[in-house]
């Protein structure tokens, strides 16, 4: 098999895995029951849903300078995704949100059983 | 000076990465963006070892390949979460973890590293004590071995 087939083939497995996550990440993000959950699936859509995209996109560049900003804009991602969340996160707690969070868990929160309303 | 000097050719060879155009005009153009921009950071007084951590660069070869193996686990995990149907599928939790990197940088790194990690998220850090709200005991639990601190203080150059 010509190695341009095998790289094709690789590189449209991976921008397949990044569509399937980005799916999951909405439908979690429409799932999770509060704020704070919702987060954690949009952090699938940031990293492993971006994440792999970006590297199928990268086998299909090649060795290029396309491939070189598509390197630029995973970094950026990267160092940013993680600040906006935290800073989503500690606005949403300043602001008097409080986690559901499971019955299990200890007596934080508002006690609410997070997990029967999904 | 070390650090200006290599805020520079990072600078100029994202430049030159950025625009691929190589006239001599053009590349004065990079030149002169670079030297003004480097002129403005060194007068607000930004480029040190925080604004521009140049002792981490080695020690980040091994660590940030560990975290995007850690990433891929985690996002399998939290995807599976999302697809399990019924309501016992994610179990929401707060915990406190300590840290155990010296300097700020390195407790930045370690809470940023938590947050990229899906199923797990920074929202507080408070007296050198991260606040974490997990998705799921199994996030939890495996934040709470303390490995990731571990790696973190490693990157810094401690442990």
């Amino acid at each position: 098999m010509d190695i341009s087939v095998v790289i094709d083939i690789a590189s449209w497995a991976l921008i397949i895995a990044g569509s399937v996550f980005l799916v999951i990440g909405g439908i979690g993000a429409l799932r999770f029951p509060d704020f704070f959950t919702r987060q954690h699936a949009a952090g699938i859509t940031d990293t492993g849903g971006a994440g792999f995209l970006i590297a199928g996109l990268l086998l299909q560049g090649g060795l290029s300078l396309v491939s070189v900003k598509l390197i630029f804009i995973l970094l950026f991602f990267f160092f940013t995704s993680p600040t906006a969340t935290h800073a989503l996160a500690q606005a949403a707690l300043s602001s008097g949100l409080k986690p559901k969070l499971h019955k299990t868990s200890g007596d934080q929160g508002d006690g609410e059983d997070a997990s029967s309303k999904i | 000076m070390l650090h200006l000097i290599s805020l520079s050719t990072t600078l100029f060879g994202t430049w030159l990465l950025m625009s691929g155009h190589y006239e001599p005009l053009i590349l004065g153009f990079g030149v002169g963006s670079t030297l003004f921009t480097v002129i403005v950071v060194h007068r607000m007084d930004v480029v040190d070892h925080e604004g521009h951590p140049l002792h981490l660069s080695l020690r980040s070869l091994i660590y940030f390949p560990w975290l995007a193996w850690e990433i891929v686990k985690a996002n399998i995990d939290v995807a599976r979460a999302v697809l399990t149907p019924g309501s016992n599928a994610i179990q929401p939790n707060i915990m406190k973890v300590p840290t155990s990197q010296k300097s700020e940088l390195g407790q930045v790194i370690y809470a940023n590293s938590i947050t990229l990690t899906p199923g797990t998220v920074t929202i507080d850090l408070v007296d050198g004590e991260l606040e974490i709200h997990a998705l799921t005991f199994a996030a939890r639990d495996g934040l709470a071995t303390g490995e990731m601190d571990r790696r973190a203080s490693w990157l810094e150059g401690v442990g």
